[in-house]
């Protein structure tokens, strides 16, 4: 699969992977390596020059309410309170019914229950965020692709949601695709990590992430050994192995004619 | 959880004793008013040559102006005024804010129609008066015509402003979760825009009842405009100075109507994070 703005330049290029249910895997690179441009075109906001994308059997050809996107500010609407925003997916598809009880479901879920009737402008930044998921679980996705998130927040924050975002999306089955440049995100989120290398992007490494929960809170040794581990490959990563392609497809990203 | 409580407490209380201040400079300014007024009056009665209009002065003119209040007659010659200003502005904002909407969102739409809307724009909506005259067959729907034409254009390049000041990140959310171009319009545009448009037609108001009353001096026989010309052809300045001043009230009515309007759909806070 590639992408290019000018023909004869492809930002990304044969970026070929699979991505099993319930996963977290975060495509981590310097910026500009394409990550962004490639979690775009997972979530449909735009279409690979060559190739395809197909999540669930389906190959994607724009947005879908079944995989959402979740971006850097949380862009709530501030004419309205906590619990409207999180509406507001459901209402676009039309299922305003599940409202009323799918809303304090999710908000409870954010840890936000009590701030159902606030204006979304009265949050801080990392509650805002929180709203924001609540907002993207809503209708139920099979997929959530996070572009840089955490970036906005300070570090007690971020590490806050880092760790509840990775629990919510284990405790609902969703599969997480998450793009940054912060290796100890990686390290603390992913199942997997990939790493990009630039100019064309391509993917330069794929690593799993063996750690238990406890252990991803970090400051033992398994969790420093990782970082140290992820941060090496990082460093080296234009001398990467090409990807495996691990069994159990629930995303697969190929060019047409390995696809056939 | 307690500076946010402690905030809103805060909050209460600012507003009650700032809205007390302003309603004393307001009864001063009025005061003040009132003040230059009867020594206007006074200057004029003592004027041989002017003392026929002496009757333009504070005491004649609340003495008229209770009188046309007592006897209703103040609604007889409002409600017409206000009927034609209203169809008028409903004309002027069914065609601004979709077309403000356009112009705010298509670069080349707003390139193309800023020259020949800037210019319309300058143009006195009364100097149409003949021409409306013409083209209409009653002397209301020229009216009508006159302050829709003075009131398209705040509410049009109040709105084109307001959809231009518009989040991106907002309309790329409502896509990211499946938004349509219809819940797009009436759950981000419209109630993002809302106190662009109430202001543009805050201002649109402005304008049509100030174009209103010289329009009405021509040939309709109702309405607010024909009651001071009317007033002046029977030499009875008491009344004609106290329909200035319901022209004056009722101006300022709406006025604070729609400011309150727009003070309630205002969302956005001075302290946002």
């Amino acid at each position: 699969m590639g992408w290019s703005l000018i023909p004869s330049r492809l930002v990304l290029d044969s970026i070929n992977l699979e991505i099993k249910k319930g996963e977290v895997v975060a495509l981590l690179g310097r910026s500009g390596c394409g990550k962004s441009t490639l979690l775009h075109m997972v979530s449909g906001l735009t279409l690979p020059s060559s190739g395809e994308v197909v999540i669930n059997g389906n190959t994607v050809r724009g947005l879908s309410p079944r995989w959402v996107m979740m971006f850097q500010a949380p862009s709530l609407f501030p004419w309205m309170t906590v619990a409207q925003n999180a509406a507001l997916g459901l209402r676009f598809v039309g299922r305003a019914s599940d409202i009323s009880a799918r809303v304090p479901e999710m908000l409870a879920l954010v840890d936000l229950a009590g701030f159902a009737d606030r204006n979304a402008q009265d949050l801080s930044g990392g509650q805002q965020q929180r709203v924001a998921l609540a907002r993207s679980l809503a209708p139920d996705p099979e997929l959530l692709l996070l572009d840089e998130p955490f970036s906005a927040l300070d570090a007690f924050t971020r590490r806050s949601l880092q760790r509840d975002v990775r629990q919510i999306a284990r405790r609902l089955g969703l599969t997480l695709v998450l793009v940054t440049h912060d290796v100890s995100e990686a390290v603390r989120m992913a199942d997997r990590v990939l790493v990009l290398d630039a100019n064309p992007g391509r993917i330069a490494e794929d690593t799993a992430i063996d750690l238990d929960d406890e252990q991803r809170e970090g400051g033992c040794e398994r969790f420093n050994a990782e970082l140290v581990r992820l941060m090496a490959i990082y460093t080296a990563v234009a001398h990467g192995a090409p990807p495996e392609t691990p069994s159990e497809t629930f995303v697969s990203i190929a060019p047409k004619s390995q696809q056939a | 959880m307690t500076a946010l409580s402690a905030n809103s407490g805060l909050r209460l209380a600012l507003p009650s004793l700032s809205s007390l201040r302003g309603l004393a400079v307001g009864l001063l300014g009025i005061t003040l008013l009132l003040a230059l007024w009867w020594l206007g009056g006074w200057m004029i009665a003592n004027d041989p040559d002017l003392s026929a209009f002496a009757d333009f002065a504070p005491a004649p003119t609340f003495a008229a102006l209770t009188q046309i209040v007592a006897s209703g007659e103040v609604i007889d010659m409002s409600l017409p005024s206000l009927g034609r200003v209203g169809q008028g502005m409903m004309i002027a904002a069914l065609l601004g804010i979709p077309v403000g909407i356009a112009i705010g969102r298509i670069g080349w739409l707003r390139e193309l129609t800023n020259v020949p809307f800037q210019f319309l724009r300058m143009i006195s909506p009364l100097s149409w008066m003949p021409l409306a005259v013409m083209v209409y067959s009653s002397w209301d729907s020229a009216i009508v015509f006159l302050i829709a034409v003075a009131s398209i254009w705040p509410i049009l390049f109040s709105t084109a402003a307001g959809v231009r000041r518009i989040d991106p990140a907002w309309l790329k959310v409502a896509r990211n979760l499946g938004a349509n171009p219809l819940s797009m319009l009436f759950v981000v545009i419209l109630p993002a825009i809302a106190v662009d448009v109430l202001t543009g037609l805050r201002l649109a108001l402005g304008v049509a009842w100030v174009v209103l009353v010289p329009a009405e001096y021509l040939g309709v026989t109702s309405g607010l405009g024909y009651s001071i010309n009317d007033a002046r052809d029977t030499l009875d300045y008491a009344r004609l100075a106290a329909v200035v001043m319901v022209i004056g009230a009722i101006g300022f009515i709406l006025d604070y109507a729609f400011m309150l309007a727009i003070k309630k759909f205002n969302w956005a806070r001075d302290t946002a994070h």
